[in-house]
């Protein structure tokens, strides 16, 4: 038998599963470039290395998607950080060890990796 | 645990069912782990999205893309292309929404934006078959508010304020209901739900059975804690296996929650539910007919007093509420009641979910706040007649149901001002006709139905309907008289008085509102002899334009009583007392040289 407090730990659990469908606006957006151009840079590896680092960390609150050409192809695999009110972060020739530092220090602690971005690049 | 970063619901609704959404679902797990994404992508099979014309329905999420229309073989072209490359699959969008641009959400849409999902609040949004799930959208939260935080009387207080009224016809208040049962002395009490949904073209309560079956059980739990009832029955119609096999399966998994059956939630309130099976009756879905049927006999109605909150089920203090009436429940709990009567009318609070069919674009089922015009829901959310056509009366309530009008197409949707024009908002659906249908044939239509349907018991209903039933057929055949029109309404009114129960009280409701709205329609048929729109078989004749007609002789192969003849390059012609006016002539001929008059 179930009580109260376990209906709510059975919803908060649940919470992680299926906020996908609320769009509340609240979520940090990971966007992938998964044009050809990303694709043929190897976007796909990062995207796989995201999906297993947010899952391995258990994080709400994070969406993990995709797009369409970003637009400067040349520095693919291109991945973006949505976060409400803040103003959008784009990291430019990633790879899947730099995709897991990006989980760990930019989502988890919030600090953005200066050195990877459109900016630091240029 | 994994992450799953994208969902693909499908909708597993009767109608998506029907058009494979089952196949649709085998062939995105097969494809998804051909592209290795099984793990990171998961396939939710959902209840009913409400667009049911353009189904199988397929959303994915984050992006919420709404795909409509989706084939088998359109799966791997999604997989490979949206959740592979994250490129959406601009083909198979939902036009509307095309229309929009892409980015464009879903609740953006004309269809869904004047909507307000209430009892559909999680169809479509949860799968029905995982509890957790439901959990997890607040499913039993409002039951552990009740059983911790609330006394009964309290609960009965939130309904009452909340200005629920029951929406399977007679729009009685819920929460006065549930006092009454309360109020009724003795240890053992029912809590019944009716989900004997018969009204030709209804199918909301059927659509949340499939796709929220946990907010009925709970809501139904609530009811049993506030009148002090510790069974509860659902009557569901055989014809329902979807919605059957669902409504078991939640049971089974709230019992083993422990959310119904002994001391729930450690609360030391006992609450069980069991399943009645109907045999599809339309009379069962009345009160007391339905009881009786739950009590193992043949299922009549008997008169009221005393009513169901005094002596309903084996004789004891029962409440009997519709699926939809359960579904707005939890809701209510949660949100509060001000939450609820904010929405709606002055008498007619909160919302409706009507089920549209008929000669309408966007068949399917909608929630819309009471007081909505009959407009916004036919032309807006709609979409309108297909094929340009002119809208030209609108049936609600089904066969209890009056037709409104094209004149009234501005009336609100609520209690009040569908009873000022002679129809009733009824279980809510709604038929739409254009300027095709012809009026006489559509009050022979459901006069047919409530004459089949007639459970005998009293002779107003039984002998009455059958009269009008052979007036009406008389009419359409051409062989009335003015005077049959006066029979008619003066026995309409009389079935209308004298009947026993609801099915014989609104049994003649199409008739009366089509002769108040339609008389000129009724006098065509009986002084000219003439249907206008030219359904009435007995009132056409077929007849070949000799002007036109060069003898090809296509007519005259394909007609299959032989009613036309004719040599080869001759004018052919068609022997009126053969002809069975079965339209096949019509289709063959390639010169537009038959007619109907």
């Amino acid at each position: 038998m179930k009580t109260i407090e376990d209906l709510q730990k059975i919803r908060e659990e649940m919470q992680s599963k299926i906020s996908l469908r609320k769009d509340d606006g609240d979520s940090i957006r990971v966007v992938v470039g998964m044009a050809t151009c990303g694709i043929a840079a190897g976007a796909r590896p990062v995207l796989e290395a995201l999906v297993d680092e947010v899952g391995r960390r258990q994080l709400k609150n994070v969406i993990v998607t995709q797009t369409g050409c970003i637009g400067v192809c040349r520095l693919e695999p291109i991945v973006e950080v949505f976060e409400k009110d803040k103003e959008k972060v784009t990291y430019v020739k990633m790879d899947p060890e730099m995709a897991r530092t990006l989980v760990s220090e930019h989502l988890v602690n919030g600090r953005v990796v200066q050195a990877w971005t459109i900016g630091a690049s240029e | 645990m994994n992450f799953v970063r994208s969902h693909v619901l499908v909708c597993g609704g009767t109608g998506c069912t029907a058009s494979k959404s089952p196949e649709i679902i085998a062939e995105f797990n097969t494809q998804l782990k051909n592209c290795g994404l099984d793990s990171e992508v998961r396939v939710v099979q959902t209840g009913c999205f409400g667009l049911c014309a353009l189904g199988p329905i397929v959303v994915v999420y984050p992006e919420g893309t709404y795909y409509a229309q989706i084939k088998v073989e359109d799966v791997k072209t999604i997989v490979e292309e949206h959740l592979l490359k994250g490129r959406i699959v601009q083909d198979f969008l939902f036009k509307e929404a095309d229309a929009h641009g892409v980015e464009q959400s879903l609740n953006n849409t004309d269809f869904y934006l004047k909507q307000h999902r209430i009892a559909l609040r999680n169809c479509g949004v949860i799968n029905p078959e995982e509890i957790d799930e439901a959990i997890a959208f607040d499913a039993y939260k409002a039951l552990g508010t009740c059983l911790t935080e609330k006394t009964p009387q309290e609960v009965i207080e939130i309904i009452t304020e909340s200005g629920l009224r029951g929406r399977g016809g007679a729009g009685f208040p819920t929460g006065i209901k549930w006092k009454f049962a309360a109020a009724s002395p003795g240890p053992v009490k029912y809590v019944c739900c009716n989900a004997d949904e018969g009204d030709p073209g209804a199918f909301m309560d059927r659509s949340v059975l499939e796709g929220d079956p946990h907010a009925i059980l709970e809501a139904m739990a609530i009811a049993g804690y506030a009148i002090g009832a510790n069974q509860g029955y659902i009557y569901i119609r055989a014809e329902y296996p979807l919605a059957v096999k669902r409504l078991k399966i939640a049971i089974e998994q709230a019992k083993e929650y422990g959310l119904i059956g002994k001391n729930i939630l450690g609360t030391g309130f006992d609450f069980d539910l069991e399943i009645r099976l109907g045999a599809g009756a339309f009379v069962c879905g009345e009160e007391t007919a339905l009881m009786t049927s739950i009590e193992g006999h043949r299922g009549e109605p008997r008169p009221r007093p005393p009513f169901p909150a005094v002596k309903g089920l084996f004789q004891k203090p029962t409440i009997l509420n519709n699926v939809e009436t359960y579904a707005n429940i939890a809701w209510i709990i949660n949100n509060g009641p001000a939450a609820f009567n904010c929405m709606g009318t002055e008498k007619s609070k909160g919302t409706k979910v009507f089920a549209l069919g008929g000669k309408i674009k966007n068949t399917g089922l909608v929630e819309i706040p009471m007081g909505t015009t009959l407009r916004e829901v036919v032309e807006d959310i709609g979409g309108g007649c297909p094929g340009g056509k002119k809208f030209k009366a609108a049936q609600t309530g089904g066969p209890s149901g009056g037709c409104i009008p094209a004149s009234l197409i501005d009336t609100p949707l609520d209690y009040e001002s569908m009873a000022a024009i002679g129809s009733i908002i009824g279980s809510g659906g709604l038929i739409v006709m254009d300027e095709d249908n012809c009026i006489v044939d559509i009050a022979k239509f459901f006069l047919q139905f409530t004459m089949d349907e007639s459970c005998g018991k009293c002779s107003p209903c039984r002998i009455g309907t059958k009269r009008m039933y052979e007036i009406l057929d008389k009419i359409t055949q051409g062989k009335g008289t003015l005077e049959d029109l006066d029979i008619l309404e003066e026995l309409a009114l009389h079935v209308k008085e004298n009947s026993l129960c609801g099915l014989g009280q609104t049994a003649p409701n199409p008739v009366l509102s089509t002769l108040r709205y339609f008389r000129d329609e009724y006098e065509a048929h009986v002084v000219d002899k003439k249907c206008p729109t030219g359904v009435c078989k007995g009132l056409v004749e077929y007849k070949i334009l000799s002007d036109k007609c060069i003898g090809c002789t296509a007519c005259a192969r394909v007609c299959p009583v032989d009613a036309i003849s004719g040599k080869v390059k001759e004018v052919h012609s068609i022997d009126p007392s053969l002809c069975i006016k079965c339209g096949s002539c019509i289709a063959a001929c390639k010169f537009g040289a038959i007619i109907v008059e």
